[in-house]
Protein backbone atom coordinates (compact mmCIF):
# COMPACT_ATOMS: atom_id res chain seq x y z
CA UNK A 1 0.00 0.00 0.00
CA UNK A 2 2.74 2.43 0.97
CA UNK A 3 4.48 1.44 -2.27
CA UNK A 4 1.48 2.57 -4.29
CA UNK A 5 1.19 5.76 -2.25
CA UNK A 6 4.82 6.70 -2.78
CA UNK A 7 4.46 5.90 -6.49
CA UNK A 8 1.46 8.24 -6.60
CA UNK A 9 3.40 10.99 -4.85
CA UNK A 10 6.29 10.46 -7.26
CA UNK A 11 3.95 10.80 -10.22
CA UNK A 12 2.38 13.98 -8.87
CA UNK A 13 5.75 15.54 -8.12
CA UNK A 14 6.63 15.49 -11.82
CA UNK A 15 5.28 18.85 -13.02
CA UNK A 16 4.81 17.67 -16.62
CA UNK A 17 2.52 14.85 -15.47
CA UNK A 18 0.65 17.16 -13.10
CA UNK A 19 0.01 19.61 -15.94
CA UNK A 20 -1.10 16.74 -18.18
CA UNK A 21 -3.56 15.52 -15.54
CA UNK A 22 -5.06 19.00 -15.20
CA UNK A 23 -5.56 19.25 -18.95
CA UNK A 24 -7.04 15.71 -18.98
CA UNK A 25 -9.58 16.54 -16.26
CA UNK A 26 -10.34 19.91 -17.84
CA UNK A 27 -10.98 18.24 -21.16
CA UNK A 28 -13.33 15.67 -19.61
CA UNK A 29 -15.30 18.55 -18.10
CA UNK A 30 -15.65 20.26 -21.50
CA UNK A 31 -18.82 19.74 -23.48
CA UNK A 32 -18.59 17.59 -26.58
CA UNK A 33 -15.21 16.02 -25.81
CA UNK A 34 -14.74 12.28 -25.31
CA UNK A 35 -12.21 10.18 -23.43
CA UNK A 36 -9.72 9.83 -26.28
CA UNK A 37 -9.78 13.62 -26.89
CA UNK A 38 -9.08 14.07 -23.19
CA UNK A 39 -6.21 11.58 -23.22
CA UNK A 40 -4.65 13.27 -26.26
CA UNK A 41 -5.11 16.69 -24.62
CA UNK A 42 -3.43 15.48 -21.42
CA UNK A 43 -0.47 13.97 -23.27
CA UNK A 44 -0.08 17.13 -25.36
CA UNK A 45 0.01 19.33 -22.25
CA UNK A 46 2.68 17.08 -20.67
CA UNK A 47 4.81 17.26 -23.78
CA UNK A 48 4.31 21.03 -23.80
CA UNK A 49 6.05 21.15 -20.44
CA UNK A 50 9.09 19.30 -21.84
CA UNK A 51 9.14 21.61 -24.88
CA UNK A 52 9.24 24.55 -22.46
CA UNK A 53 12.16 23.01 -20.54
CA UNK A 54 14.01 22.51 -23.82
CA UNK A 55 13.54 26.19 -24.64
CA UNK A 56 14.99 27.11 -21.23
CA UNK A 57 18.17 25.16 -22.00
CA UNK A 58 18.56 26.91 -25.36
CA UNK A 59 18.13 30.45 -24.07
CA UNK A 60 20.15 29.99 -20.86
CA UNK A 61 23.19 29.13 -22.98
CA UNK A 62 22.94 32.51 -24.65
CA UNK A 63 22.28 34.40 -21.38
CA UNK A 64 25.34 32.76 -19.82
CA UNK A 65 27.46 34.37 -22.52
CA UNK A 66 25.81 37.78 -22.19
CA UNK A 67 25.94 38.14 -18.39
CA UNK A 68 29.75 38.06 -18.05
CA UNK A 69 30.12 40.34 -21.11
CA UNK A 70 28.04 43.09 -19.51
CA UNK A 71 29.90 42.62 -16.20
CA UNK A 72 33.28 42.96 -17.92
CA UNK A 73 32.27 45.97 -20.01
CA UNK A 74 30.26 48.04 -17.51
CA UNK A 75 30.83 46.49 -14.05
CA UNK A 76 27.07 46.28 -13.46
CA UNK A 77 24.61 43.42 -13.63
CA UNK A 78 22.79 43.59 -16.96
CA UNK A 79 19.30 42.19 -17.04
CA UNK A 80 16.96 41.59 -19.97
CA UNK A 81 13.36 41.40 -18.75
CA UNK A 82 11.66 38.55 -20.60
CA UNK A 83 8.81 36.66 -18.96
CA UNK A 84 9.22 33.54 -21.05
CA UNK A 85 12.94 33.28 -20.30
CA UNK A 86 12.68 33.76 -16.52
CA UNK A 87 9.65 31.48 -16.18
CA UNK A 88 11.27 28.72 -18.22
CA UNK A 89 14.41 28.91 -16.04
CA UNK A 90 12.35 29.08 -12.82
CA UNK A 91 10.29 26.03 -13.78
CA UNK A 92 13.48 23.94 -13.82
CA UNK A 93 13.53 24.13 -10.01
CA UNK A 94 10.01 25.22 -9.14
CA UNK A 95 7.93 23.27 -11.63
CA UNK A 96 5.89 21.33 -9.11
CA UNK A 97 4.94 24.23 -6.86
CA UNK A 98 4.24 26.46 -9.88
CA UNK A 99 1.86 23.90 -11.40
CA UNK A 100 0.06 23.38 -8.07
CA UNK A 101 -0.21 27.13 -7.36
CA UNK A 102 -1.62 27.71 -10.85
CA UNK A 103 -4.31 25.04 -10.35
CA UNK A 104 -5.19 26.31 -6.86
CA UNK A 105 -5.28 29.83 -8.32
CA UNK A 106 -7.96 28.67 -10.78
CA UNK A 107 -9.97 27.17 -7.92
CA UNK A 108 -9.70 30.28 -5.72
CA UNK A 109 -10.53 32.51 -8.73
CA UNK A 110 -13.79 30.56 -9.13
CA UNK A 111 -14.60 30.65 -5.42
CA UNK A 112 -13.87 34.39 -5.08
CA UNK A 113 -15.83 35.25 -8.24
CA UNK A 114 -18.71 33.24 -6.83
CA UNK A 115 -18.81 34.64 -3.27
CA UNK A 116 -17.38 38.20 -3.54
CA UNK A 117 -18.58 41.22 -5.57
CA UNK A 118 -15.47 40.85 -7.77
CA UNK A 119 -17.10 38.74 -10.46
CA UNK A 120 -14.17 38.21 -12.81
CA UNK A 121 -12.70 35.13 -14.47
CA UNK A 122 -9.05 35.49 -15.45
CA UNK A 123 -8.62 33.96 -18.90
CA UNK A 124 -5.05 34.99 -19.71
CA UNK A 125 -3.59 31.56 -18.99
CA UNK A 126 0.05 32.38 -19.67
CA UNK A 127 -0.02 35.26 -17.21
CA UNK A 128 -1.61 32.99 -14.59
CA UNK A 129 1.26 30.56 -15.19
CA UNK A 130 3.91 33.31 -14.97
CA UNK A 131 2.39 34.75 -11.77
CA UNK A 132 2.36 31.23 -10.28
CA UNK A 133 6.08 30.97 -11.10
CA UNK A 134 6.79 34.40 -9.57
CA UNK A 135 4.88 33.45 -6.41
CA UNK A 136 6.64 30.13 -6.06
CA UNK A 137 10.02 31.79 -6.47
CA UNK A 138 9.45 34.74 -4.14
CA UNK A 139 7.54 32.81 -1.44
CA UNK A 140 10.25 30.13 -1.44
CA UNK A 141 12.88 32.82 -0.92
CA UNK A 142 11.09 34.07 2.22
CA UNK A 143 10.99 30.54 3.62
CA UNK A 144 7.64 28.95 2.70
CA UNK A 145 7.52 25.38 1.46
CA UNK A 146 5.16 22.45 0.90
CA UNK A 147 1.46 22.86 1.62
CA UNK A 148 1.84 26.32 3.13
CA UNK A 149 3.63 27.55 0.00
CA UNK A 150 1.00 26.04 -2.29
CA UNK A 151 -1.98 27.36 -0.31
CA UNK A 152 -0.62 30.86 0.22
CA UNK A 153 0.53 31.03 -3.41
CA UNK A 154 -2.81 29.77 -4.75
CA UNK A 155 -4.78 32.14 -2.53
CA UNK A 156 -2.70 35.19 -3.52
CA UNK A 157 -3.00 34.21 -7.20
CA UNK A 158 -6.77 33.77 -6.88
CA UNK A 159 -7.13 37.19 -5.26
CA UNK A 160 -4.96 38.85 -7.93
CA UNK A 161 -7.07 37.18 -10.63
CA UNK A 162 -10.22 38.95 -9.43
CA UNK A 163 -8.79 42.17 -7.94
CA UNK A 164 -6.56 43.25 -10.85
CA UNK A 165 -9.38 42.93 -13.44
CA UNK A 166 -11.68 44.88 -11.08
CA UNK A 167 -8.99 47.58 -10.85
CA UNK A 168 -8.73 47.90 -14.66
CA UNK A 169 -12.45 47.65 -15.47
CA UNK A 170 -12.88 51.42 -15.80
CA UNK A 171 -10.02 51.49 -18.32
CA UNK A 172 -11.58 48.78 -20.51
CA UNK A 173 -14.90 50.61 -20.40
CA UNK A 174 -13.29 53.95 -21.34
CA UNK A 175 -11.41 52.33 -24.25
CA UNK A 176 -14.13 50.14 -25.74
CA UNK A 177 -17.34 51.78 -24.52
CA UNK A 178 -18.40 48.34 -23.27
CA UNK A 179 -18.43 46.78 -19.84
CA UNK A 180 -18.95 43.12 -20.83
CA UNK A 181 -15.25 42.34 -20.37
CA UNK A 182 -12.16 43.80 -18.76
CA UNK A 183 -8.38 43.61 -18.98
CA UNK A 184 -6.81 40.50 -17.45
CA UNK A 185 -3.11 41.16 -17.89
CA UNK A 186 -0.66 41.37 -15.02
CA UNK A 187 0.49 44.87 -15.92
CA UNK A 188 -2.47 46.48 -14.17
CA UNK A 189 -0.26 48.92 -12.25
CA UNK A 190 1.08 50.26 -15.58
CA UNK A 191 -2.37 50.53 -17.12
CA UNK A 192 -4.01 52.25 -14.15
CA UNK A 193 -1.06 54.67 -13.80
CA UNK A 194 -1.11 55.36 -17.55
CA UNK A 195 -4.85 56.14 -17.45
CA UNK A 196 -4.45 58.37 -14.40
CA UNK A 197 -1.46 60.30 -15.80
CA UNK A 198 -3.11 60.69 -19.21
CA UNK A 199 -6.23 62.15 -17.61
CA UNK A 200 -4.11 64.67 -15.64
CA UNK A 201 -1.54 65.55 -18.30
CA UNK A 202 -3.20 64.68 -21.60
CA UNK A 203 -5.42 66.65 -23.93
CA UNK A 204 -9.03 66.21 -24.94
CA UNK A 205 -9.51 62.58 -26.04
CA UNK A 206 -12.30 63.51 -28.44
CA UNK A 207 -10.61 66.28 -30.42
CA UNK A 208 -6.96 65.13 -30.19
CA UNK A 209 -7.34 61.36 -30.63
CA UNK A 210 -4.21 59.66 -31.96
CA UNK A 211 -6.48 57.59 -34.15
CA UNK A 212 -7.23 60.61 -36.36
CA UNK A 213 -3.57 60.81 -37.38
CA UNK A 214 -2.04 59.23 -40.49
CA UNK A 215 0.56 56.78 -39.37
CA UNK A 216 3.19 54.59 -40.97
CA UNK A 217 2.59 50.85 -40.67
CA UNK A 218 6.29 50.09 -41.08
CA UNK A 219 6.67 49.14 -37.41
CA UNK A 220 4.18 46.30 -37.77
CA UNK A 221 7.00 43.74 -37.89
CA UNK A 222 7.45 44.35 -34.15
CA UNK A 223 4.34 42.24 -33.61
CA UNK A 224 6.48 39.28 -34.62
CA UNK A 225 8.23 38.69 -31.33
CA UNK A 226 10.67 36.20 -32.85
CA UNK A 227 12.00 38.89 -35.21
CA UNK A 228 11.96 41.77 -32.75
CA UNK A 229 13.64 39.70 -30.01
CA UNK A 230 16.37 38.63 -32.45
CA UNK A 231 17.08 42.21 -33.50
CA UNK A 232 17.15 43.73 -30.01
CA UNK A 233 19.29 40.89 -28.66
CA UNK A 234 21.89 41.40 -31.39
CA UNK A 235 22.17 45.05 -30.33
CA UNK A 236 22.27 43.98 -26.68
CA UNK A 237 25.18 41.65 -27.43
CA UNK A 238 27.03 44.18 -29.60
CA UNK A 239 27.03 47.15 -27.21
CA UNK A 240 29.02 45.56 -24.34
CA UNK A 241 31.39 44.03 -26.92
CA UNK A 242 32.34 47.53 -28.08
CA UNK A 243 33.19 48.51 -24.51
CA UNK A 244 35.39 45.46 -23.89
CA UNK A 245 39.13 45.52 -24.61
CA UNK A 246 40.02 44.50 -28.16
CA UNK A 247 41.84 41.45 -26.86
CA UNK A 248 38.89 40.22 -24.77
CA UNK A 249 36.51 40.88 -27.63
CA UNK A 250 38.47 38.88 -30.17
CA UNK A 251 38.50 35.77 -27.98
CA UNK A 252 34.72 35.78 -27.43
CA UNK A 253 33.87 33.32 -30.18
CA UNK A 254 37.04 31.20 -30.10
CA UNK A 255 37.88 30.56 -33.76
CA UNK A 256 34.69 32.25 -34.97
CA UNK A 257 34.64 35.97 -35.77
CA UNK A 258 33.18 37.75 -32.73
CA UNK A 259 30.42 39.58 -34.63
CA UNK A 260 29.25 36.35 -36.22
CA UNK A 261 29.44 34.62 -32.86
CA UNK A 262 27.34 37.33 -31.16
CA UNK A 263 24.79 37.17 -33.97
CA UNK A 264 24.40 33.41 -33.44
CA UNK A 265 24.01 33.99 -29.68
CA UNK A 266 21.30 36.64 -30.24
CA UNK A 267 19.37 34.45 -32.65
CA UNK A 268 19.78 31.47 -30.30
CA UNK A 269 18.15 33.46 -27.50
CA UNK A 270 15.22 34.35 -29.74
CA UNK A 271 14.93 30.71 -30.80
CA UNK A 272 14.85 29.64 -27.14
CA UNK A 273 12.07 32.13 -26.38
CA UNK A 274 10.12 30.90 -29.43
CA UNK A 275 10.41 27.30 -28.19
CA UNK A 276 9.25 28.33 -24.70
CA UNK A 277 6.25 30.17 -26.18
CA UNK A 278 5.38 27.08 -28.23
CA UNK A 279 5.60 24.96 -25.08
CA UNK A 280 3.39 27.34 -23.10
CA UNK A 281 0.86 27.36 -25.94
CA UNK A 282 0.83 23.55 -26.07
CA UNK A 283 0.23 23.39 -22.31
CA UNK A 284 -2.55 26.01 -22.33
CA UNK A 285 -4.35 25.31 -25.61
CA UNK A 286 -6.80 22.97 -23.88
CA UNK A 287 -6.59 24.12 -20.26
CA UNK A 288 -7.79 27.71 -20.83
CA UNK A 289 -10.94 26.88 -22.86
CA UNK A 290 -11.78 24.14 -20.35
CA UNK A 291 -11.38 26.60 -17.46
CA UNK A 292 -13.60 29.10 -19.27
CA UNK A 293 -16.27 26.41 -19.74
CA UNK A 294 -16.17 25.39 -16.07
CA UNK A 295 -16.31 29.04 -14.96
CA UNK A 296 -19.41 29.70 -17.04
CA UNK A 297 -21.20 26.90 -15.19
CA UNK A 298 -20.08 27.91 -11.69
CA UNK A 299 -20.21 31.73 -12.03
CA UNK A 300 -22.52 32.42 -14.98
CA UNK A 301 -22.67 36.17 -14.25
CA UNK A 302 -18.89 36.69 -14.13
CA UNK A 303 -17.08 38.86 -16.67
CA UNK A 304 -14.04 37.57 -18.54
CA UNK A 305 -10.68 39.29 -17.95
CA UNK A 306 -8.76 39.23 -21.23
CA UNK A 307 -5.22 39.60 -22.57
CA UNK A 308 -4.15 43.18 -23.42
CA UNK A 309 -4.20 42.95 -27.26
CA UNK A 310 -8.02 42.90 -27.04
CA UNK A 311 -7.79 46.71 -26.66
CA UNK A 312 -5.47 47.10 -29.69
CA UNK A 313 -8.34 47.21 -32.27
CA UNK A 314 -9.60 50.30 -30.41
CA UNK A 315 -6.37 52.25 -31.06
CA UNK A 316 -3.97 50.96 -33.71
CA UNK A 317 -1.97 54.24 -33.83
CA UNK A 318 -1.90 54.54 -30.06
CA UNK A 319 -0.26 51.09 -29.81
CA UNK A 320 2.72 52.34 -31.84
CA UNK A 321 2.89 55.70 -29.98
CA UNK A 322 2.68 53.95 -26.61
CA UNK A 323 5.33 51.42 -27.58
CA UNK A 324 7.81 54.03 -28.83
CA UNK A 325 7.45 56.35 -25.84
CA UNK A 326 7.65 53.41 -23.43
CA UNK A 327 10.78 52.08 -25.13
CA UNK A 328 12.52 55.47 -25.12
CA UNK A 329 11.65 55.95 -21.43
CA UNK A 330 13.04 52.45 -20.76
CA UNK A 331 16.31 53.24 -22.57
CA UNK A 332 16.79 56.47 -20.58
CA UNK A 333 15.99 54.62 -17.36
CA UNK A 334 18.65 52.02 -18.20
CA UNK A 335 21.32 54.70 -18.43
CA UNK A 336 20.20 56.42 -15.21
CA UNK A 337 19.86 53.21 -13.23
CA UNK A 338 23.20 51.81 -14.36
CA UNK A 339 24.83 55.00 -13.03
CA UNK A 340 23.17 54.99 -9.59
CA UNK A 341 24.16 51.44 -8.71
CA UNK A 342 20.98 49.61 -9.71
CA UNK A 343 21.05 46.80 -12.26
CA UNK A 344 20.96 48.07 -15.85
CA UNK A 345 17.59 46.96 -17.20
CA UNK A 346 17.87 46.55 -20.94
CA UNK A 347 14.55 47.59 -22.49
CA UNK A 348 13.10 44.45 -24.08
CA UNK A 349 10.95 44.98 -27.14
CA UNK A 350 8.27 42.50 -26.13
CA UNK A 351 7.13 44.01 -22.80
CA UNK A 352 7.48 47.54 -24.16
CA UNK A 353 5.44 46.64 -27.22
CA UNK A 354 2.57 44.82 -25.54
CA UNK A 355 2.33 46.73 -22.27
CA UNK A 356 3.55 50.06 -23.68
CA UNK A 357 1.11 49.60 -26.56
CA UNK A 358 -1.74 48.88 -24.16
CA UNK A 359 -0.78 51.87 -22.02
CA UNK A 360 -0.81 53.98 -25.21
CA UNK A 361 -4.36 52.88 -26.12
CA UNK A 362 -5.54 53.60 -22.57
CA UNK A 363 -3.68 56.93 -22.49
CA UNK A 364 -5.29 57.95 -25.78
CA UNK A 365 -8.75 57.08 -24.47
CA UNK A 366 -8.24 59.38 -21.47
CA UNK A 367 -6.01 62.11 -22.91
CA UNK A 368 -5.75 61.93 -26.69
CA UNK A 369 -2.38 61.70 -28.45
CA UNK A 370 -0.55 63.46 -25.61
CA UNK A 371 -2.19 60.97 -23.27
CA UNK A 372 -0.88 58.09 -25.39
CA UNK A 373 2.68 59.43 -25.09
CA UNK A 374 2.31 60.02 -21.34
CA UNK A 375 0.86 56.51 -20.87
CA UNK A 376 3.78 54.91 -22.69
CA UNK A 377 6.37 56.90 -20.72
CA UNK A 378 4.72 56.01 -17.40
CA UNK A 379 4.88 52.32 -18.31
CA UNK A 380 8.52 52.57 -19.43
CA UNK A 381 9.54 54.06 -16.08
CA UNK A 382 7.48 51.62 -13.99
CA UNK A 383 8.67 48.39 -15.61
CA UNK A 384 12.33 49.46 -15.62
CA UNK A 385 12.38 50.38 -11.92
CA UNK A 386 10.23 47.37 -11.05
CA UNK A 387 12.55 44.94 -12.80
CA UNK A 388 15.61 46.24 -10.91
CA UNK A 389 13.92 46.32 -7.49
CA UNK A 390 12.49 42.80 -8.00
CA UNK A 391 15.88 41.09 -8.41
CA UNK A 392 16.71 40.62 -4.67
CA UNK A 393 13.26 39.09 -4.05
CA UNK A 394 13.99 36.29 -6.50
CA UNK A 395 16.98 34.84 -4.63
CA UNK A 396 19.22 32.73 -6.89
CA UNK A 397 16.96 33.47 -9.84
CA UNK A 398 17.88 37.15 -9.48
CA UNK A 399 21.24 36.28 -11.01
CA UNK A 400 19.78 34.68 -14.12
CA UNK A 401 20.38 37.87 -16.22
CA UNK A 402 16.70 37.91 -17.09
CA UNK A 403 13.61 38.75 -15.06
CA UNK A 404 9.89 39.44 -15.17
CA UNK A 405 8.87 42.21 -17.58
CA UNK A 406 5.39 43.25 -16.39
CA UNK A 407 4.51 45.57 -13.54
CA UNK A 408 2.26 43.29 -11.47
CA UNK A 409 4.79 40.45 -11.35
CA UNK A 410 7.27 43.06 -10.19
CA UNK A 411 5.26 44.75 -7.45
CA UNK A 412 3.92 41.44 -6.14
CA UNK A 413 7.45 40.02 -5.95
CA UNK A 414 8.81 43.17 -4.30
CA UNK A 415 5.94 43.15 -1.78
CA UNK A 416 6.50 39.49 -0.92
CA UNK A 417 10.19 40.26 -0.37
CA UNK A 418 9.35 43.19 1.93
CA UNK A 419 6.85 41.14 3.93
CA UNK A 420 9.51 38.46 4.29
CA UNK A 421 12.00 41.00 5.64
CA UNK A 422 9.51 42.46 8.12
CA UNK A 423 7.81 39.35 9.48
CA UNK A 424 9.54 36.12 8.58
CA UNK A 425 13.18 36.74 9.38
CA UNK B 1 -13.28 22.40 -41.24
CA UNK B 2 -9.99 23.78 -39.87
CA UNK B 3 -10.03 27.21 -38.25
CA UNK B 4 -6.85 29.01 -37.19
CA UNK B 5 -6.91 31.76 -34.53
CA UNK B 6 -3.87 34.05 -34.76
CA UNK B 7 -2.48 36.72 -32.41
CA UNK B 8 0.95 38.27 -31.81
CA UNK B 9 2.35 35.56 -29.51
CA UNK B 10 -0.27 32.85 -29.96
CA UNK B 11 -0.82 32.74 -26.19
CA UNK B 12 -3.52 35.11 -24.97
CA UNK B 13 -5.86 36.81 -27.41
CA UNK B 14 -5.87 33.88 -29.85
CA UNK B 15 -6.96 31.70 -26.91
CA UNK B 16 -9.88 34.11 -26.34
CA UNK B 17 -10.76 33.83 -30.05
CA UNK B 18 -10.68 30.03 -29.66
CA UNK B 19 -13.09 30.15 -26.71
CA UNK B 20 -15.50 32.42 -28.64
CA UNK B 21 -15.16 30.33 -31.81
CA UNK B 22 -15.84 27.06 -29.99
CA UNK B 23 -19.01 28.56 -28.50
CA UNK B 24 -20.21 29.60 -31.96
CA UNK B 25 -19.25 26.21 -33.43
CA UNK B 26 -21.33 24.44 -30.77
CA UNK B 27 -24.31 26.75 -31.28
CA UNK B 28 -24.26 26.34 -35.04
CA UNK B 29 -23.58 22.60 -34.79
CA UNK B 30 -20.54 22.82 -37.09
CA UNK B 31 -17.90 20.14 -37.50
CA UNK B 32 -14.81 22.27 -37.00
CA UNK B 33 -11.59 22.35 -34.97
CA UNK B 34 -9.76 25.47 -33.77
CA UNK B 35 -5.98 25.81 -33.43
CA UNK B 36 -4.14 28.82 -32.00
CA UNK B 37 -0.82 30.16 -33.23
CA UNK B 38 1.38 33.27 -33.46
CA UNK B 39 1.71 35.64 -36.40
CA UNK B 40 5.11 34.33 -37.53
CA UNK B 41 4.11 30.66 -37.72
CA UNK B 42 0.57 31.62 -38.71
CA UNK B 43 1.49 32.68 -42.22
CA UNK B 44 2.54 29.17 -43.24
CA UNK B 45 -0.04 27.38 -41.08
CA UNK B 46 -2.77 29.44 -42.77
CA UNK B 47 -2.09 27.54 -45.99
CA UNK B 48 -3.63 24.39 -44.54
CA UNK B 49 -6.58 26.10 -42.82
CA UNK B 50 -10.04 26.84 -44.21
CA UNK B 51 -10.65 29.95 -42.13
CA UNK B 52 -8.26 32.32 -40.32
CA UNK B 53 -9.53 34.53 -37.49
CA UNK B 54 -7.43 37.47 -36.28
CA UNK B 55 -7.37 41.25 -35.75
CA UNK B 56 -7.33 43.74 -38.63
CA UNK B 57 -3.71 44.88 -38.27
CA UNK B 58 -2.43 41.29 -38.12
CA UNK B 59 -4.56 40.30 -41.13
CA UNK B 60 -2.51 42.78 -43.19
CA UNK B 61 0.66 40.96 -42.16
CA UNK B 62 -0.72 37.56 -43.15
CA UNK B 63 -1.33 38.75 -46.70
CA UNK B 64 -2.69 36.56 -49.46
CA UNK B 65 -3.61 33.04 -48.42
CA UNK B 66 -6.20 30.59 -49.74
CA UNK B 67 -8.10 30.57 -46.46
CA UNK B 68 -10.95 32.99 -45.75
CA UNK B 69 -9.68 35.66 -43.34
CA UNK B 70 -12.04 36.98 -40.69
CA UNK B 71 -11.05 40.09 -38.70
CA UNK B 72 -12.82 40.79 -35.42
CA UNK B 73 -12.97 43.93 -33.30
CA UNK B 74 -14.39 42.50 -30.07
CA UNK B 75 -12.70 39.17 -29.32
CA UNK B 76 -15.37 37.98 -26.89
CA UNK B 77 -18.46 38.99 -28.88
CA UNK B 78 -20.32 35.80 -29.85
CA UNK B 79 -22.76 37.70 -32.08
CA UNK B 80 -20.04 39.41 -34.14
CA UNK B 81 -18.19 36.09 -34.48
CA UNK B 82 -21.34 34.19 -35.52
CA UNK B 83 -22.16 36.65 -38.31
CA UNK B 84 -18.61 36.78 -39.63
CA UNK B 85 -18.11 33.01 -39.44
CA UNK B 86 -21.37 32.36 -41.28
CA UNK B 87 -20.38 34.84 -43.99
CA UNK B 88 -17.02 33.13 -44.42
CA UNK B 89 -18.65 29.68 -44.67
CA UNK B 90 -21.08 31.02 -47.30
CA UNK B 91 -18.14 32.30 -49.35
CA UNK B 92 -16.34 28.95 -49.10
CA UNK B 93 -19.47 27.12 -50.30
CA UNK B 94 -19.79 29.42 -53.32
CA UNK B 95 -16.21 28.80 -54.43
Amino acid sequence: MSGILSLLIDILSVPAILVGLVAFVGYLATKGKNFSDALAGGIKASIGFFILSGGATILSGSLNVLGPMIETAFHVQGVIPNNEAIVAIALGQLGQSTAIIMVLGFVFNLILARITPFKYIFLTGHHALYMAALLSASLTVIGLSGWVLWLVGGLVLGFLEVLMPAWTQHLATQVSGKSEWTIGHFSSLSYVSAGFAAKKLGGDPKTTSAEDMKFSKSLGFLRESMVSTGIIMFIVFLVPAFFMSAAARSTLGGDTNWVVYLLTQALTFSAGVAVVIYGVRTILADIVPAFSGIAEKIVPDAKPALDIPVVFPYGANSVIIGFLSSFVAGAIMMLIMGNVGLAAIVPGLVPHFFVGGGAGVIGNAFGGRRGAIVGGIVNGIIISLGAALLLPALGGLGFANTTFGDADFQWVGILVGLIGKLFVH
Amino acid sequence: MKILAICGMGLGSSMILKITLEKVIRQLGLDASVDVTDITAGRSQAESADIVVTSEELAERIGGVKAQIITVKDYFDVQEMTEKLQNAIEKIKKE
